[in-house]
């Protein structure tokens, strides 16, 4: 029974970290696509989403079958159940990219700019936190996931220091209102796609040793 | 071991190995059971689970060159206490084994009343209720109570299984030594054996040897991994099937050996 299972956990593993390196390459899309102003790469973004959701159906419907039919343990249930639940994570995070890129599209459509809001530093970090929670996920690099769970912490705090500026924005000029709400949602976009970072290296800290370290901080 | 201080211990053993000759069978194991839980007893062939199980209630006093070193106790009592009698230690830890052993010929009743008649007890009315009573708690009362006078050996596989699990109630054992007890029976048995040792650890201590990893994960609370002649790992159940410490359990219960 174990080699079925194992045969079938490999198959599993290529379809997910494909779907990794789709999710991964959106959000550095979308990221690029507020820096650049480049609609057409926003407009990219937007149509792999229904690819995302669908593979991520698939996922979920082959999680439940090794589930059914192998009835796996230890590391093969952790990895499975991980597997699982970081699934959903990349579909949410798939969908934040979307938001990002339709921003973007809005601002351009604006043709307003505001050049005291930059993402830059944001961006790059909630960029790293994703691509260093695949990163720890493939190589169950404990070390790795241990730094995404720390730099949810600056993200967080970027965004609320966006958040004011924004308040500040709007008490000045409250005219501005749709530019600055693009802002503030970009924002929130990158903000909640940290946190999602933060899920998914959680689960493979669980995944490699069987701790739950969520709801620790 | 995670969390195991509010259960009351009920058998212990401490540095327990058992020798065929000079090859020890069983090596140093200690190990705690606790009171009316069910403990599974798991690993590869040979790797000393049953020689083990039968280590508790004394059954390698019928095996030639057979030697038990180190302690077995029940609560508190040492079992290979030389002044004790195996007959008495064995009405406390009664035994169930791979194959059912109904005698064919002799009554249901008889079946189920045998080792109370063995004791010396002969009076009808208590014989009755203590047939019946078994009966019930081996879940096997609705189906052969009209026949109780028919042999044990009409019964089916899955029946006859319930009937020797009915006998080894009858004396009200504290604990019950369960030796693959499903693994010449059907699926339909299986399944009701397994919901009979559910319904049966509010009463008795169960320990059960089994090669259905599934099976001991249904049914025990507590899992005990053996490897050649060792005890490897022992914890909770639910620790020892999600999050194993030893690797070796690890590639045992995942299929990789064994």
């Amino acid at each position: 029974m174990s080699k079925y299972l194992q045969n079938e956990l490999t198959k599993l593993k290529k379809k997910f970290y494909e779907l990794c390196a789709v999710v991964e390459e959106d959000v550095r899309d979308a990221v690029r696509s507020v820096y650049e102003g480049d609609v057409k790469l926003a407009e990219k973004v937007i149509e792999k989403d229904r690819q995302i959701d669908l593979t991520e159906i698939e996922i979920e419907e082959d999680c439940l079958k090794l589930l059914a039919l192998y009835q796996p343990v230890a590391i093969d249930l952790r990895l499975i159940i991980s597997m699982l639940k970081i699934n959903s994570d990349l579909e949410r995070i798939g969908d934040l990219a979307v938001n990002i890129s339709e921003r973007c599209i809005k601002i351009i459509s604006l043709n307003r700019k505001d050049d005291s809001f930059d993402f830059t530093d944001m961006c790059e970090k909630a960029l790293l936190m994703v691509k260093n929670s695949i990163d720890s996920m493939i190589d169950l690099d404990m070390k790795k996931a241990e730094m995404v769970i720390e730099a949810d912490d600056e993200v967080d705090r970027l965004h609320e220091s966006v958040f004011g500026k924004v308040k500040k924005a709007l008490e000045k000029q409250p005219d501005n209102f749709e530019l600055l709400s693009q802002y503030l949602t970009i924002s929130r976009s990158l903000e909640r796609i940290g946190d999602h970072a933060t899920n998914i290296a959680e689960d493979v800290v669980y995944m490699i040793n069987g701790t739950i370290v969520r709801h620790q901080g | 071991m995670d969390n195991v201080i509010e259960n009351k211990l009920r058998l212990e053993t401490i540095g327990l190995s058992v020798f065929y000759g000079e090859n020890p069978g069983v090596k140093d194991v200690s190990l705690k059971i606790y009171d009316k839980k069910v403990t599974a007893l798991i690993g590869p062939s040979g790797c000393g689970k049953t020689t083990f199980l039968r280590a508790l209630n004394r059954m390698h006093d019928l095996t030639r060159g057979a030697k038990v070193t180190g302690k077995a106790l029940i609560d508190g009592q040492d079992i290979y206490d030389p002044k004790l009698d195996p007959v008495i230690i064995r009405r406390k830890i009664g035994m169930v084994f791979q194959k059912p052993t109904p005698f064919p010929t002799m009554s249901i009743y008889d079946n189920v009343v045998a080792g109370l008649k063995l004791v010396g007890f002969r009076d009808r009315k208590l014989l009755d209720e203590v047939c019946e009573r078994s009966l019930r708690q081996s879940a096997l009362w609705d189906e052969v109570k009209d026949r109780l006078k028919t042999p044990g050996g009409s019964l089916s596989g899955g029946q006859q299984q319930r009937l020797s699990i009915a006998r080894a109630l009858a004396v009200e054992p504290e604990v019950l030594l369960m030796d693959e007890p499903t693994s010449s029976l059907d699926p339909q048995s299986t399944n009701r054996i397994e919901e009979l040792i559910g319904e049966l650890k509010d009463q008795v201590t169960i320990i059960i040897v089994t090669h259905n990893m599934q099976q001991a994960s249904r049914v025990s609370d507590y899992t005990a991994f053996f490897y050649i002649g060792s005890l490897i790992e022992y914890n909770k159940t639910t620790k020892i099937f999600t999050s194993p410490d030893q690797k070796r359990t690890e590639e045992y219960i995942t299929g990789q050996f064994g």
